[in-house]
C-alpha cells in the first residue's frame, strides 16, 4: 500500500516535469517514467499481459520513435 | 491571459467529474460479463488465458496499425530528396558484435511470447513488440543495415490475409465469422484452444514486421 | 483509491500540456500522457480487492476472486491504437518543419497566408 503509493507520486511529478523542461530529449525521458511507471502499477493490478504491452510499447517504441523524429527537427522548445 | 483561462476550465472540468465518478467504489465486483466470463471461459475456447476472449475487437485493431502505417509511407514518401552520399561512421566494435549476439535471443524471446498466447500472458501484439524492439537495436547498434522492404510488405500482407481466412473458413463451416472449428483438446496443453494459436502467429508476424516498417520510415538518411 | 487520484491527475497534466503549450512535440507528449492517464483509469476500475490475474494456471485454482478480464481487453487494443495514432503524427510534424521551417505554433498560424 505504501508502496503503490510512492509509485503514485513519483509518476505525477514525473508528469509535471515533462510539461516544464524545455530541452525536448528531457521532455522525452520524463514521459517515458511515466510510461514505465505505470506499466508497474498495472502488475500490481493484476493484469500482466497490459502490463507486457505497455512496457514494450510505451516505454521502448514510443520513445524511440520521439526522439528519431525529435533529431529531424528542432531540438529546443521554440 | 491563455494560461489563466485554460486553468479555470479545467478546474470546472476537474469538479464535474468528480461529483460524477465519486461513487465507484475501488475493489469491489461491478460487472455480470466479467463473471460470465470467468465461470464459461475456459469450457467454451478451452484456453486458459481468458483475456483473449475476443477475437473480433483484434480484428478492428490490426486495422488501425495498417492504415497508419500506409499513412506513414505515404507522407514521408513526398519529401524525399534524391540519395545522396551516406556518410555514417561504424560503431565500435564491442557494440557490433554486442548487438548481432543479442539479435536472435530477443527474435527467439518474442516468438516465445506469442506462440504460447493462449497458456500464458501475452499474445500477439507483445510478441511482435518485443520483435521490433531487435530489429530497433540493430539499427541502434550496427548502423550500416537495413531491413529488406519486400519481405517486410510480403510478411505483413500474409498475416492479415490468414486471420481473416481464417475467420471465413469459420463463416463456410459454422455459423458466424470466427467460429472455433478446430477440435479444442485438452488446457494447458500447446495443441490447444481451436484457432487461437492460429490467430495469434499470424497477428505476431504482421505486428512485428509492421512495426519494424514503421521504424526504418521515420530514420532514413538526412 | 490511490490509482484513481494518479489516473485523474495524469489526464489533467495532459490536457494542461495539450492546452497551454506551444511547440507540436510538446503537445504530442501531453497527448501520450493522456493516453496513459486513461487506460489506467479502466484497469482501475475492474480491480477486485485481494484479487487474482484471470488465467487458469494450476488446474484446480478457485475462480471466486478473479480480477475482471473485460477492461483488460479494451485497455490491450487502446494502447496499440495509441501509439499507431502517435507515429502518424509524428510523420505530419516532420513535414510541417520542413515546409515551414519551425515547429511554433504561433508562428505557423501568422504565416499561413
Amino acid at each position: 500500500m505504501i508502496f503503490v503509493s510512492v509509485l503514485v507520486f513519483v509518476m505525477l511529478i514525473g508528469a509535471i516535469a515533462a510539461s516544464i523542461f524545455k530541452d525536448l530529449i528531457n521532455a522525452v525521458i520524463a514521459m517515458a517514467l511515466v510510461s514505465l511507471l505505470a506499466s508497474i502499477l498495472f502488475y500490481f493490478l493484476q493484469a500482466p499481459d497490459v502490463a507486457m504491452a505497455e512496457a514494450a510499447i510505451g516505454a521502448a517504441l514510443t520513445t524511440a520513435i520521439f526522439i528519431i523524429a525529435i533529431k529531424r527537427t528542432n531540438r529546443h522548445e521554440e | 491571459m491563455r494560461k489563466i483561462i485554460s486553468i479555470l476550465l479545467l478546474v470546472i472540468i476537474a469538479s464535474g467529474i468528480t461529483f460524477s465518478l465519486v461513487k465507484i467504489p475501488f475493489g469491489i465486483s461491478k460487472t455480470k460479463v466479467g463473471n460470465y466470463y470467468i465461470e464459461k471461459g475456459i469450457e467454451q475456447t478451452g484456453a486458459t488465458n481468458i483475456v483473449n476472449y475476443r477475437g473480433f475487437d483484434t480484428l478492428g485493431e490490426i486495422t488501425v496499425l495498417f492504415i497508419a502505417a500506409i499513412g506513414l509511407g505515404a507522407v514521408l514518401r513526398a519529401g524525399r530528396k534524391k540519395k545522396s552520399e551516406r556518410k555514417i561512421e561504424p560503431a565500435s566494435l564491442i557494440l557490433y558484435t554486442g548487438c548481432k549476439f543479442l539479435f536472435p535471443l530477443i527474435l527467439l524471446f518474442g516468438a516465445y511470447i506469442f506462440i504460447h498466447g493462449h497458456l500464458t500472458p501475452g499474445g500477439g501484439f507483445q510478441g511482435g513488440a518485443v520483435i521490433a524492439s531487435a530489429f530497433l537495436l540493430i539499427y541502434l547498434g550496427c548502423r550500416e543495415r537495413r531491413i529488406n522492404k519486400t519481405v517486410t510488405k510480403v510478411t505483413d500482407s500474409l498475416g492479415g490475409l490468414i486471420f481473416v481466412v481464417t475467420g471465413l473458413i469459420g463463416l463456410a463451416v459454422g455459423n458466424y465469422f470466427l467460429i472455433n472449428f478446430l477440435p479444442k483438446g485438452i488446457p494447458n496443453l500447446l495443441f490447444s484452444a481451436g484457432i487461437i494459436p492460429i490467430i495469434y502467429i499470424a497477428i505476431g508476424f504482421k505486428v512485428g514486421s509492421e512495426l519494424a516498417g514503421i521504424i526504418d520510415g521515420l530514420m532514413e538518411e538526412t | 483509491m490511490i490509482c484513481y487520484i494518479g489516473a485523474f491527475g495524469l489526464i489533467f497534466i495532459g490536457l494542461f500540456i495539450i492546452l497551454v503549450k506551444r511547440n507540436l512535440i510538446k503537445v504530442f507528449i501531453g497527448l501520450s500522457i493522456l493516453d496513459t492517464g486513461v487506460n489506467l483509469f479502466l484497469i482501475s476500475v475492474g480491480y477486485i480487492s485481494k484479487g487474482t490475474a484471470p488465467i487458469f494456471s494450476k488446474p484446480g485454482i478457485e475462480t471466486g476472486r478473479m480480477v475482471d478480464p473485460v477492461p483488460q481487453a479494451l485497455v490491450l487494443t487502446a494502447i496499440v491504437i495509441g501509439v499507431a495514432v502517435l507515429a502518424l503524427a509524428l510523420s505530419l510534424a516532420i513535414r510541417l518543419y520542413h515546409h515551414y521551417g519551425t515547429l511554433n505554433l504561433r508562428k505557423i498560424k501568422e504565416q499561413r497566408w
